[in-house]
């Protein structure tokens, strides 16, 4: 098995999180995994990329320029890794912030999610990163809701414990919106 | 199986270090190993430890060599700019056979340059760097586990030939992160030091020393160094080979470049194309002799840096005459691609 994908938005939408929980969670589950975050001269509201390699082999390259997935929080994330995405790969996106006429792919599996909009009718507008971890459980299948419930209090910071009801919740709604796509 | 937890590169090293009994760590900031000071910084002073934020890398280096004097395990970090202030102070290590680990987490150069990952720093760290015939050992970590592994190692080493080690890893495998065991794989050894400066009463003072100006005597002290860098060569050389047994083209590349080709070497096979890996793991010791049987054998070489071809040069003197040697490097930053290994793979058949 051999998965990769690129998961990219702004600063705090929550991207280095669900790359965490999705890394830790296939480690947990015997595999391998590697974590490459884009990394440099950034600030609060600047780029975030992450490219995770996830396989029941060794990992050779933790870079790609044809990965199997693409989850993508804002339109500049969209526009940079859109074109490499590889055939019939998997494409999520933030439909909040990504007009429908920018998605240029018709050879892809794309789930557009509106996942500001859902994650304020839940009621925590900060969940919008897990509503599309939802969706991008849902779409593969290598891990489940379990594997990642069992993990986020490793993830989570110690005093964002009691939020972990509240983001499972979140990532059941994103299950539900990817499976009624 | 043993507990593996998601790990940074550059967190492994550092504890790496600490594990193997690294109680003084010495640094000036510099992007992108600043996680390396960070974490001793929290867990040295836990311990026992000495965490100095120096004032320079000069100061650094020199203070690694006076804890390092007096038999303590001691090490510091830094990228291109600051490594190449620390030569100095390396070349007297080298010259008065104190050991000591120096990590280099490479970002891109000339000068200042930027901080993307490269490899351009492969020469300073293998062919010299400081003044004066000398050699540190280098080691070139490819995975977040070996930067663990080989931190322990480079100690270990750099004890047991009283020599600076040097650990050279490009931004990525400092920067990225997999799953790390970070429990030793064998208890981690210790050296006598009974050269090491600790006050010299009721026994004879001890001197640890680069100079030398009686007549031959700076001679034969190079000669006592060439010979231990001879031992090296015997008995410390360490690679990774894969598919090499029936490889029509050899990649030889280590660090980043050496996992994207693991990936290309597969999809190689994948199409009939018998394609192997050469990964040296110790850049000094050089693996001289191994590349030289392989070439024999396979006769077609890729060589894959990220630099303009630094290592190339010691493995066209490595191979065998009858073999072809070419190169594919992205210097300044750029990161090669497993597509464009495999492009330039095959334009050897």
């Amino acid at each position: 098995m051999y998965h990769d994908v690129i998961m990219t938005g702004f600063g705090g939408q929550g991207i280095q999180m669900i790359s965490q929980l999705v890394a830790v969670a296939s480690i947990k589950k015997g595999l391998n995994i590697t974590y490459l975050p884009s990394y440099g001269v950034e600030k609060r509201g600047g780029r975030t990329n992450v490219t995770l390699v996830i396989s029941d082999e060794e990992i050779g390259s933790p870079i790609t320029n044809t990965p199997s997935g693409l989850i993508a929080m804002d339109l500049i994330g969209l526009e940079f890794y859109q074109p490499i995405v590889a055939r019939n790969g998997l494409l999520i996106v933030n439909a909040d912030l990504i007009p429908d006429d920018r998605i240029k792919r018709d050879d892809l599996n794309i789930l557009k999610i509106k996942c500001n909009e859902e994650a304020l009718r839940i009621g925590n507008q900060k969940m919008a990163n897990m509503i599309l971890l939802g969706c991008y459980i849902h779409e593969i299948d290598f891990l489940d809701i379990d594997d990642i419930s069992r993990i986020m209090h490793e993830v989570l910071p110690a005093h964002h414990a009691e939020s972990i009801p509240d983001n499972l919740n979140a990532i059941k709604r994103g299950m539900e919106l990817a499976s009624s796509k | 199986m043993l507990d593996r937890k998601l790990t940074k590169g550059n967190i492994a090293l550092a504890e790496g270090a600490i594990q193997a009994g690294c109680m003084f760590y010495f640094g000036y900031p510099i992007t992108p190993q600043n996680d390396i000071p960070e974490y001793f910084a929290k867990n040295l002073p836990k311990i026992g430890g000495t965490f100095v934020p120096a004032e320079s890398e000069i100061a650094s280096i020199n203070m690694v060599m006076g804890a390092a004097a007096s038999g303590k395990r001691a090490m510091t970090s830094s990228s291109g700019p600051g490594i190449s202030l620390m030569q100095e102070g390396i070349s007297y290590m080298a010259g008065s056979e104190i050991p000591c680990v120096i990590v280099n987490i490479m970002r891109s150069g000339p000068g200042l340059g930027g901080i993307d990952p490269t490899q351009g720093d492969y020469n300073q760290a293998v062919h010299g760097g400081g003044h004066g015939d000398y050699s540190n050992i280098v080691l070139a970590p490819a995975s977040v586990q070996e930067m663990f592994d080989l931190t322990i190692k480079a100690f270990e080493l750099a004890d047991k030939y009283r020599n600076p080690a040097m650990i050279i890893a490009d931004a990525m495998i400092g920067q990225f992160q997999e799953a790390c065991r970070l429990i030793p794989e064998h208890p981690v050894k210790s050296y006598d030091k009974n050269w090491s400066l600790l006050g010299c009463e009721s026994r004879e003072p001890r001197l640890l020393k680069s100079l030398y100006l009686g007549p031959g005597e700076q001679e034969t002290h190079n000669l006592d160094l060439q010979k231990k860098y001879r031992t090296m060569e015997e008995h410390e050389v360490l690679y990774e080979s894969i598919g090499l047994e029936d490889a029509e083209v050899m990649i030889i590349a280590f660090g980043t470049p050496s996992r994207v080709a693991k990936t290309a070497i597969k999809e190689l096979r994948k199409n009939g194309i018998k394609a192997g890996l050469f990964r040296p793991i110790t850049l000094f010791p050089f693996p001289k002799k191994e590349i030289h049987e392989y070439s024999k054998k396979t006769g077609k070489i890729l060589v894959v840096e990220m630099n303009t071809g630094q290592m190339l040069n010691d493995v066209i003197i490595a191979s065998d005459r009858n073999s072809t040697v070419s190169f594919f490097g992205r210097p300044g930053g750029g990161i090669p691609y497993p597509d464009e290994i495999i492009s330039h793979a095959m334009k050897l058949l």
